[in-house]
Order: C-alpha cells, then structure tokens, then sequence
C-alpha cells in the first residue's frame, strides 16, 4: 500500500489516517491554485527568514558606521544603507521576526478568544447571547485602527502593548463566525448524543464544536494577517510600536520619510517587505477558502 | 417569498397601510435604540480607555514633581474621587453636551480643535470615495464579465494590493515620485504656503470655500495639493468596491434570467449593466457605505505623511504629545461618524431594497 493511497483511503481505519487524508487533499487542492501556491512559498520564506536571520542577514541590523551612511542599492548593500550606515537588506531580514512574532502573538490571543465567546454565545442562547453579541457588535461597529491607537496610547508604546491594542480590536469578527458556526451545529444529533451520555456544557464545546469551528477560522485568520501586519506597521510608523533600534519594518519607513525625496531606498525597501508578505497571506488566505470554505466567497 | 404573501389573507389597504406605518416607527425605533447603544458603548471603551488603564490618570496631568496639595486638588477637580459609575455617567453628560475637555498640546477646547480640523478630512475622504467608485465599480463589473481572463487576473491582484500595501508607504511613495521627480502634483499640505489665509473659511473646504468666492487659482491650487492625498485613499476603496462588486456580478450572471436574456439576444452590454448590475445597485451601497467610513480611517495614516491639516493629523500629534483628552476626543468623533455610516448604509439597504424589508 502506498503513502499516496493510505492517505487517500475511503474508509480510513484510525483518527490520524482520516486527518492526514483531509490535510492531503487540501493540500493538494491549495498546490491546484498558483496563487495560493505563491502565497504558501512567501509564508515558508518569510518563517525561515525569521528563523535563520543571523546566517542569512549579511551585517549587523543595529552596528553603525557613519562613513558608510546612506548609500544606494548596490552589490555590497543590497538594499542600500540606512542614515546611521546601517544595511536596510539586515535590518528587513531581521525586521521579519517582529513581524512574525506580532502576527503570531495576535493570532494566538484573538482567534481562541474569539472562538470561546462566540461558541458560549451560540451554544447557551437567550440573555448570554444577547450581551456577548451584543458587545462584540459595539466593537465590529468601530474602526479598528483607530481603537488599536487609542489602546496603545493609554498603554504605552512598544511591541508588546501593540500586540494587546490589535488583539483587543481583532477577536470579534473571530466570534461572530464561531457563533454562526455553532448555531448551525448546536441542534445536531450527535450533539444531543453527548449531552445524554452526560456530557456538560464545557466538554460539548470544547471537544464537540470548537474543532467543527478551526477550518472556517484557519481562513479567516489568514486573510487576516494581513491587516494585522498593516496595523502593526501602522503603529510603528507612527512612533507608538517597536521602539528603535529595533528594525521595526513601519518605523523603518518611519526613519526614511525625511530622505524620501532625495534617498528613496530608506523608505522604500521595508515597504516592499510589508506589501509581500501581506500579499503572502492574502493569496494563502483566499486559496484556502476555495478550499474550506467556499461558500464565504466575498463575504469577508 | 411571494408564496407566503399569497398564503396570507389579503388585508384591506387601510388595516396593510397601518400596519405598514406601525412597523416603520418600530423599525425606526429600533435604529435609533441600536444607534445610541452602540455610541454608549463606544463611550464606555474611550471612558475605559482614558480612566480605568492609566494607572494614575492624575499623575498624567499634574506631572510628578506635583506637591501632595496639588495633586488632590487635581483630583477632586476631575472627578476622580468618586466612584466610577459617577465619573462614567459625568463623562457621558459632558459628551452629549459637547464637552470633550481641553487638549493639553493647543490649549484650546478639543471639540473645537475637531470642528476646525473636521472639514479637512472630510474634504479627502470625499473626493476620495468619488475616485474609488468611479474606478472601483467598471472595474469589478469588467472583471466578473470577463470572469478568468488576464484581465480579471490582473484586477484580482489589484484588489489584493488594496489590502497588502501600507497606506502612509503608498502615500510616500506618491510624493517621491509625482511630486518630487515628476513635478504632476503640488506636495504637502493643502495649498502652496503663498495662498495660505487667503481664502476665509465658510465650510472649512477649500475646494468648496474658493469656488464660492470665486478664488479660480486658489481652487486650482487646492486641487493640485489633494488630488495625490486623495488618489492614494481612493486607490483603497477602489481595491474594495471592486472586488466586492465582482463577487456580486458573478453571483448574477450565473442566474437564469440572464441566461434566458442572452438566449433572446439582447446585446451583452444592456445583459451586463441593466439585467446584471440593477440588482446589485442596493447591495453596493452598503458596500460604499462601509469603505467611506473606512477611509475616513486611512486618512489617519495619510494626514500623517501628507501633512493634512485634518482629524488624523491632530490624532497622530496628540499621541505622540501622550495628550490623553484630544486622542480620546478625535477617537469619539471617528468612531461615531464611522458608526453612524455604518448603520444608515445598513438601513438603506433595508429600505431600498425590497427583500429585505
């Protein structure tokens, strides 16, 4: 028997076979889309990126050298030098593990977040619903960006307050689409199995529906990402995220917008660094709802 | 649907009129309920914000070379010794009667800062929204009648720019390029510093003030100043508008009506902009709605690096000054007219079209 055909069973024999065969069919329909395709490539360079910084970064992203400042693009300096003659190409290389922590960071605090309140609000019904969704209306009614700025100024600036003001403002689009997705299956039949074997709320929901809930939120996370990165840039061209030296991506733009007339490359370079990785996750992000979840086409 | 209607017993006009007006007073009674919950609420998270995360909002005001004397004066003087609901419910009356206190960067009352930098914002935006719906709509229209062509391809990766690209990069980027190199459009600010105080305000939008006044260079030289700012927000709703009004053009021309059109022979032009594109009139709405607001968002980013006079610039300086009064202010103001967008474009929608009544 081959891998191939184990994976692709009809009747799989144990938990594991069934769950790498969904992972292998997905994954061979994400590998159908060359969109998608592009974007996991983007994603996988950007984690080893992150991950191997010091091998691949070839100077220091903080080591000044005045003599060398504000050079062009060229075959030493890749993306130029920087007004402190710091390399701008070091500086993005290791600039992708701020924004990787920040993304990841968000998403581990906002997505279960999320997730909890809404399959509680979708699970229970009546007075509980109405004052969960009712405040996470009032939160999807205002502007993200403008929240996460007035919740960085109140905390502080740095990385880490700027991770809280994005998760704060980005769990509630996660419950309205944990909520939806509970009630379609909270009256099914073999929920009610469960609740009469003695099943308690926590167990039903935790074990019965939130795993019915990841796909749809898999996808929604990952269109997300993007805005998460563009807030997070956001905030650190404004002054209120990663504090310098830190080779903070939106505060690199940030530091070259006075020699953007003159030095374009200062400003310029990191930017192209946002603008891949978001279109990273873009394109993974609508490859996998074609996949997972097709019907949500356009909704988001 | 028309089945039911059918079902039920068919009313005399004047008992289906009354009820008709009863349940528009409900419905209209329920927005408004909805509308001012929603804006407590948005009260309650800048009341939040601005009270209960400091640590000691009056160490923030007084600075900490204050004398014990001096702080408890400070103190008492806002309120803090009293319990939170009462500074909530003080907080709630002073807004609603136009209080936003005093920003501690100009000196000045900040609902008056708001209301002279408002007209800024206001004025972009705008001419933003015009830009993006005036491109963004033909484009997803075109994309969803050409569904899988290089040509829908490359308006599909345009859309997703809109989401990918940082706005104050993109604005950057504008000003290096057709401002510094090409010399196409005029730089930052609204208007060349030699027509400043020129025009006196009426509106508080120039465009608008110099036309009345008959100020013909000033409103060239305006336009030349906003035309880049408000192309680069465009530039965002377009990517939006057109990939909503695609998704909604294909769900369309996948129905059978227009099939049985094109079987008749109608031309595909009328099949694409009358058959398909009349039904999507109400939902696109709700869409412009949504990215107006948006951009009224975006402007934050944009007045930064533009050096637009407006409500995002006064945002930005605020929190880099830690002026606690003036950012909570502009965030209020935001957020309510983004609120209040959000909400009529969803009872447009409602009211215009039929189905959803």
């Amino acid at each position: 028997m081959t891998t191939r055909a184990w994976l692709l069973a009809d009747s799989p024999t144990s938990r594991w076979q069934a769950n790498a065969g969904r992972a292998y069919r997905v994954f061979t329909a994400l590998l159908r889309n060359p969109l998608s395709v592009l974007g996991g490539v983007i994603i996988l360079v950007l984690l080893l990126t992150a991950l191997f910084a010091p091998w691949i970064a070839p100077f220091s992203p903080t080591g000044q050298n005045l003599s060398q400042r504000l050079l062009p693009p060229s075959g030493v300096n890749w993306m130029g030098t920087d007004e402190l003659g710091r390399d701008i190409f070091s500086r993005v290389v290791w600039g992708s593990q701020i924004t990787l922590t920040i993304v990841l960071m968000v998403a581990l605090i906002s997505a279960p977040l999320g997730l909890l309140i809404g399959a509680i609000s979708g699970y229970f019904g009546g007075w509980v619903d109405k004052i969960l969704m009712g405040f996470t209306d009032i939160f999807l009614s205002l502007p993200k960006l403008i929240l996460a700025l007035a919740f960085v100024a109140a905390l502080g600036p740095g990385i880490n307050n700027a991770i809280i003001a994005i998760a704060i403002t980005s769990w509630p689009a996660y419950a309205r689409i944990a909520r939806a997705e509970t009630l379609t299956i909270r009256n099914a039949e073999y929920i009610s199995a469960v609740q009469l074997a003695g099943g308690g709320p926590i167990r039903v929901i935790v074990q019965h529906i939130l795993p019915l809930c990841t796909s749809s939120m898999i996808v929604r996370v990952t269109l997300d990402m993007a805005g998460v990165i563009l807030t997070a840039a956001g905030l650190g061209f404004i002054g209120l995220g990663a504090q310098p030296p830190l080779p903070e991506w939106g505060a690199m733009i940030s530091r070259g917008r006075t020699f953007i007339l003159d030095q374009w490359w200062v400003a310029t370079m990191p930017g192209f660094a946002i603008i891949i990785v978001s279109l990273g996750f873009c394109f993974l992000g609508d490859g996998l709802r074609d996949v997972l979840d097709p019907k949500s086409e356009g909704k988001s | 649907m028309a089945t039911d209607q059918s079902a039920l017993p068919s009313p005399t006009p004047r008992n289906f009129a009354s009820k008709r007006t009863k349940r528009r007073a409900l419905a209209i009674g329920g927005f408004i309920v909805t509308l001012f919950l929603t804006f407590l609420g948005l009260l309650a998270i800048t009341f939040f914000i601005g009270r209960v995360i400091p640590i000691d909002p009056v160490l923030a005001v007084v600075g900490d070379r204050a004398t014990q004397a001096q702080y408890d004066a400070a103190k008492i003087a806002m309120g803090l010794d009293r319990p939170l609901y009462e500074q909530f419910f003080t907080y709630v009356v002073n807004v609603f009667s136009g209080d936003l206190g005093r920003s501690v960067s100009t000196g000045r009352a900040v609902a008056d800062d708001l209301s002279r930098f408002f007209p800024a914002t206001f004025e972009m935006a705008t001419l933003g929204i015009l830009i993006g719906v005036a491109l963004g709509v033909p484009l997803g229209v075109t994309a969803a009648s050409r569904q899988g062509s290089w040509l829908d391809q490359a308006i599909r990766v345009v859309g997703l720019l809109g989401y990918s690209v940082p706005a104050f990069w993109l604005g950057l980027v504008g000003l290096a390029l057709f401002y510094a190199r090409l010399r196409w459009v005029g730089g930052p600010g609204r208007l060349d510093i030699f027509f400043d105080g020129l025009v006196t305000p009426i509106t508080g939008m120039i465009l608008i003030d110099s036309l009345i006044q008959g100020e013909f260079e000033i409103f060239m030289n305006a336009l030349w100043h906003i035309i880049l700012p408000a192309s680069v927000l465009g530039f965002f709703s377009l990517a939006y508008i057109a990939r909503m009004t695609r998704s909604f053009m294909l769900d369309q021309l996948s129905q059978e009506f227009v099939t049985t059109a094109r079987v008749k022979g109608v031309p595909e032009r009328i099949v694409i902009w009358r058959h398909a594109f009349n039904p999507i009139r109400v939902p696109l709405i709700t869409v412009i709605g949504l990215s107006y607001a948006g951009l009224l968002e975006g402007s934050v980013m944009i007045e930064t690096v533009f050096s637009w006079p407006g409500i995002g610039n006064y945002l930005t300086t605020a929190l880099l000054n830690a002026d606690m009064n003036a950012v909570l202010g502009s965030t209020l103001v935001i957020g309510a007219v983004f609120i209040v967008i959000n909400k009529v474009s969803d009872v447009l929608y409602r009211v215009l079209d039929p189905r959803a009544r």
